[in-house]
C-alpha cells in the first residue's frame, strides 16, 4: 500500500510539474465540450433554396411561399429560367432549387395534377433526406388545406382523415445537443483517459527511469495500481466539471441516478486508462505511443460507438466488433441515465461489458509489463 | 541539394530504424478507412419498432403492412398494451413504437376521422426526425386512399388540382451517406499523418539533444526543415492515392473529377498542415506537450469545425465564422468537390488560393520561429 502511494505521489508530483499538460487534462474536456456543444448539431435549418419561377401565378407564389414560413428554408436567390442549376450548387451557392415550370397554375386550377421540380444537393446524404422529408410534407399540406376549400365550399361534409399523432420522448423537442452531448462526454473521457496513461509508461523507458523501478522491490500490480490511481482522480474530477458544464450551458441534465452514473464512469475509466498503459506496455517511443494510442481509441470512440453513427446501420460484422469499443456500452448507460433518468436496472448487460472490458485490458496490460521486468 | 537528400536519406533510415512506425504509418491509415468506412452510415433503414395493435382488423394490419413493407421499419414485438412500451424504448431494443388504437377500422369503415399513434425515442434526433417522417408519409399514403374516394364522388369539374413534387437528387441520387463520409477519410488520414508526426520528430530531437548537434554542423535551418518534412509529405501522398483507390474499389464511392487535379490541391493543404504542425513543435517543450496541443488545439476542433461531418450552416454565427480561418474547410470543399461533382479548376480556384495562402503563410512562420528556437 505504501509503494502504491508512493509510486501515485510521484505521478502527481511529475503532473504538477507539467503545468500545461495538467491543464489540458484538466480543462480541455470541458472547454472541449464547450465549443462543440453549441458548434455542432444536426438541425436542419436554414436551408439555402433558390426559386425558378418559370410560371409566375398566384398558385406558383403560394408554393414558394409555402417553403419559406415554414422556418426551415432560407430564400437565397430567385433565378431566371435557363440558369446553369448545377454550378449553383457546385459553387454551394444553393443546396436546393425549387423549380415551378410554366403552366403550373393552370393545371392546378385544372384539376389536374400539376408537376414541379426540386434539385438538390445530395453530397450530405443526411440533410438532403431530411431536406426531402420537409419538402414533401410542405407540398402535401399545401394540397391537403386546397382539397379541404374545395369540399367546404361545395358543401359537403368534412373530408375523412388518418391523423398521425407523433409523440416523441425522452428529447421532445428534437433537439441535437441532447443527443450529441453525452456522446461528446463519452468522447473526451476516452481520449484523455488514454492519451494520459499512454505516456507514461513509455516516457520512463525512453529515459531509462524504468530500469531504476525495475531494481527496486515494486511489483507490476503496484506498479499499475499507482500509475493509474493518480489519473483516475483527474479524469473524475473532469467528468465531474464536464456534467456541470452540459447542466448549465446545454441544459442536458442528468435526469437519473447519478450513483449509476459515477459507477458507469469509474469503470470506463478503468478501461481506459488501463487501454492506455497497454498502448504504452507495446511501444518503443512516445510517437509511436501516440500513433497507437490516438488510433485505436479516438476513431473508435468517434465511428465505432454509436456516438454520431448508429451501429444499426453497419454491417453485420462490424457490429460485432463494436461490442470490444468501450465508449459504445458507456454510452448506452450514459444516454440512458441522463436522458431516459434511469437507474441502473434495464443496462446489466452493458455494465457487464463494460467491466468486462476493463478486466481484460488491465490483465493484459499487467501481463505485457509484467514480461519486461523479467 | 546534397545536404537536403543526405538529411532526407536520415529521416527515411530513422523511420525504417523504428520498424514498428511504418506500418502503423501505413496500415493504420488503411484499417481507419476500412473500418470507418463501413461504419460511417446514417442512413435511417431498419428502425426496431414496436406494435401493439388493439384494433385487430384487416383495416389495422393494412397499416402495419404498409409500415413493414417500406424497408425503414423492422418489427421487433408485439405488445397488447399502451403500457408495455416503456421497458422496450428505455432498453433500446425498440426506438418506435406504432399504437393502432381501438376503433380504427370501423372509423375507416364509416369515413370517419380517425388517428395512429407513433411513440419515438429522440434519444438519436437523427434517426427519430427522419423515421417520424417516413412514419407520417405512410399514414398519408393511406389517408390519401380515403380522400380518393371521396374525390370519386365530385363532379370532375369540380375537383382540385395536386402538387406532384418530383425530387431530382444530383451528386448522389439514392442518397447514401456513406458517399459523403467515405471522401471525408481522406483528410482524417492526412492530418494524422502530417500535423502530428513531423511536430513529435522535431520535439523529439529535441529531448534527445540531437537538434542542438545539428544546430552546430554547417546544415541552414531550411535544410533540415525540408529534409523532416518531405518525408511525411511524400506518405501523405501516398497514403491519399491508397484512400481514393479504397474508397472506390471497396466501398463504391465514384471519384468523378480529376485525380491530378486532387493531388495538385493536396499539396498546398500538407504544406499547411506540416507548417502547423513545425510551428506546434516550437511552443512546447516535450512530446507529451507536442502530442496533446496538436490534438486538442489543432487536430480535433479542425475535423469538427470543418464541415468535414458536421455542417457548417448549422452552428452558431460567430463559430461560422471562425470557420474560416480552418485550412480543412477549403479542403473539404476540394475533396466534395472532385469525388462527387466532377467539379473543375474553374470552380475549385478559390480553394486552391486561399489553401496555398495557408501553405505560404503557415510554413514561414513555423521556420521563422523554429529558426529562433535553434539559436
Amino acid at each position: 500500500m505504501r509503494r502504491i502511494l508512493a509510486v501515485a505521489l510521484k505521478e502527481l508530483r511529475q503532473a504538477a510539474r507539467d503545468p500545461l499538460s495538467l491543464a489540458m487534462l484538466l480543462g480541455v474536456p470541458a472547454m472541449m465540450l464547450l465549443l462543440y456543444g453549441y458548434a455542432l448539431n444536426f438541425d436542419v435549418k436554414h436551408i439555402a433554396l433558390a426559386v425558378q419561377d418559370e410560371d409566375r401565378t398566384a398558385a406558383s407564389r403560394t408554393l414558394a411561399d409555402g417553403f419559406f414560413t415554414s422556418g426551415y428554408f432560407d430564400r437565397v436567390r430567385d433565378v431566371p429560367a435557363g440558369t446553369d442549376l448545377a454550378r449553383l450548387t457546385e459553387l454551394r451557392e444553393a443546396s436546393a432549387v425549387l423549380v415551378i415550370p410554366r403552366g403550373y397554375g393552370r393545371e392546378l386550377a385544372g384539376g389536374r395534377a400539376s408537376e414541379v421540380q426540386l434539385v438538390l444537393d445530395g453530397t450530405d446524404a443526411l440533410t438532403a433526406t431530411t431536406l426531402l422529408g420537409y419538402a414533401q410534407a410542405i407540398v402535401a399540406e399545401l394540397d391537403g388545406r386546397r382539397l379541404r376549400r374545395t369540399l367546404v365550399r361545395l358543401g359537403g361534409r368534412e373530408a375523412a382523415a388518418i391523423e398521425s399523432r407523433p409523440r416523441v420522448w425522452y428529447n421532445p423537442e428534437l433537439q441535437s445537443t441532447q443527443f450529441l452531448v453525452p456522446g461528446l462526454i463519452g468522447f473526451i473521457l476516452m481520449l484523455t483517459a488514454v492519451i494520459s496513461t499512454a505516456l507514461s509508461v513509455v516516457r520512463e523507458k525512453e529515459r531509462g527511469t524504468m530500469e531504476q523501478l525495475r531494481v527496486t522491490e515494486l511489483r507490476t500490480a503496484q506498479l499499475i495500481v499507482g500509475k493509474v490511481l493518480p489519473y483516475l482522480g483527474i479524469s473524475l474530477l473532469a467528468t465531474a466539471v464536464i456534467l456541470l458544464t452540459a447542466r448549465v450551458l446545454f441544459g442536458v441534465a442528468v435526469r437519473g441516478s447519478y450513483l449509476a452514473l459515477f459507477a458507469a464512469t469509474l469503470l470506463y475509466l478503468v478501461g481506459a486508462l488501463s487501454f492506455g498503459l497497454l498502448v504504452s506496455s507495446f511501444s518503443d517511443s512516445q510517437a509511436m505511443a501516440f500513433q497507437v494510442g490516438a488510433v485505436s481509441s479516438m476513431l473508435p470512440a468517434i465511428f465505432l460507438s454509436g456516438f454520431i453513427f448508429p451501429i444499426r446501420g453497419m454491417p453485420h460484422l462490424l457490429q460485432y466488433l463494436t461490442y470490444a469499443v468501450p465508449t459504445r456500452h458507456y454510452l448506452i448507460v450514459l444516454r440512458g441515465v441522463v436522458l431516459k433518468g434511469t437507474d441502473l436496472t434495464p443496462y446489466g448487460r452493458p455494465m457487464l461489458y463494460l467491466a468486462l472490458y476493463a478486466a481484460v485490458v488491465l490483465a493484459l496490460a499487467s501481463v505485457r509489463l509484467a514480461r519486461r521486468e523479467g | 541539394m546534397y545536404v537536403l537528400w543526405r538529411i532526407l536519406v536520415k529521416e527515411l533510415l530513422q523511420l525504417r530504424n523504428d520498424r514498428r512506425m511504418i506500418p502503423v504509418m501505413i496500415v493504420g491509415p488503411l484499417m481507419q478507412l476500412l473500418a470507418l468506412g463501413f461504419a460511417a452510415n446514417t442512413d435511417v433503414q431498419h428502425l426496431p419498432m414496436l406494435l401493439v395493435d388493439l384494433d385487430r382488423t384487416a383495416a389495422s394490419r393494412k397499416l402495419v403492412d404498409a409500415f413493414l413493407g417500406s424497408g425503414y421499419f423492422d418489427l421487433v414485438g408485439v405488445e397488447a398494451t399502451q403500457s408495455a412500451i416503456e421497458p422496450w424504448l428505455v432498453a433500446g431494443r425498440a426506438e418506435v413504437a406504432l399504437v393502432i388504437e381501438r376503433g380504427y377500422g370501423a372509423d375507416l369503415a364509416a369515413e370517419r376521422t380517425t388517428h395512429v399513434q407513433i411513440i419515438a425515442d429522440g434519444t438519436n434526433s437523427n434517426s427519430a426526425v427522419v423515421g417520424l417522417g417516413y412514419a407520417n408519409r405512410i399514414v398519408a399514403a393511406q389517408g390519401s386512399e380515403l380522400l380518393e374516394r371521396r374525390l370519386d364522388r365530385l363532379p370532375e369539374t369540380q375537383r382540385p388540382g395536386t402538387t406532384d413534387l418530383r425530387p431530382r437528387v444530383w451528386y448522389n441520387p439514392d442518397l447514401k451517406s456513406r458517399w459523403f463520409y467515405v471522401p471525408a477519410i481522406t483528410a482524417l488520414t492526412l492530418m494524422l499523418l502530417t500535423l502530428i508526426l513531423p511536430s513529435m520528430a522535431v520535439v523529439r530531437e529535441r529531448e534527445i539533444g540531437t537538434l542542438e548537434q545539428i544546430s552546430v554542423t554547417p546544415i541552414r535551418p531550411w535544410q533540415l526543415i525540408l529534409g523532416k518534412l518531405l518525408p511525411f509529405g511524400l506518405i501523405g501522398l501516398v497514403n491519399v492515392c491508397l484512400v481514393t483507390a479504397a474508397a472506390r474499389v471497396v466501398f463504391g464511392v465514384p471519384f468523378r473529377g480529376s485525380f491530378a487535379l486532387l493531388l495538385l490541391l493536396t499539396l498546398p493543404f500538407l504544406v499547411a498542415m506540416l507548417g502547423l504542425g513545425l510551428f506546434a513543435s516550437t511552443l512546447v517543450s516535450t512530446q507529451q506537450q507536442a502530442m496533446m496541443t496538436s490534438i486538442f488545439l489543432l487536430m480535433v476542433p479542425m475535423i469538427y469545425l470543418s464541415g468535414l461531418i458536421f455542417p457548417i450552416e448549422n452552428m452558431p454565427h460567430a463559430i461560422q465564422l471562425a470557420t474560416y480561418a480552418i485550412p480543412l474547410r477549403y479542403y473539404n470543399h476540394v475533396i466534395r468537390g472532385l469525388y462527387l461533382k466532377a467539379s473543375g479548376l474553374d470552380v475549385l480556384w478559390r480553394e486552391g488560393l486561399i489553401l496555398t495562402g495557408f501553405g505560404v503563410l503557415n510554413l514561414a512562420v513555423a521556420s521563422l520561429r523554429f529558426r529562433k528556437s535553434l539559436d
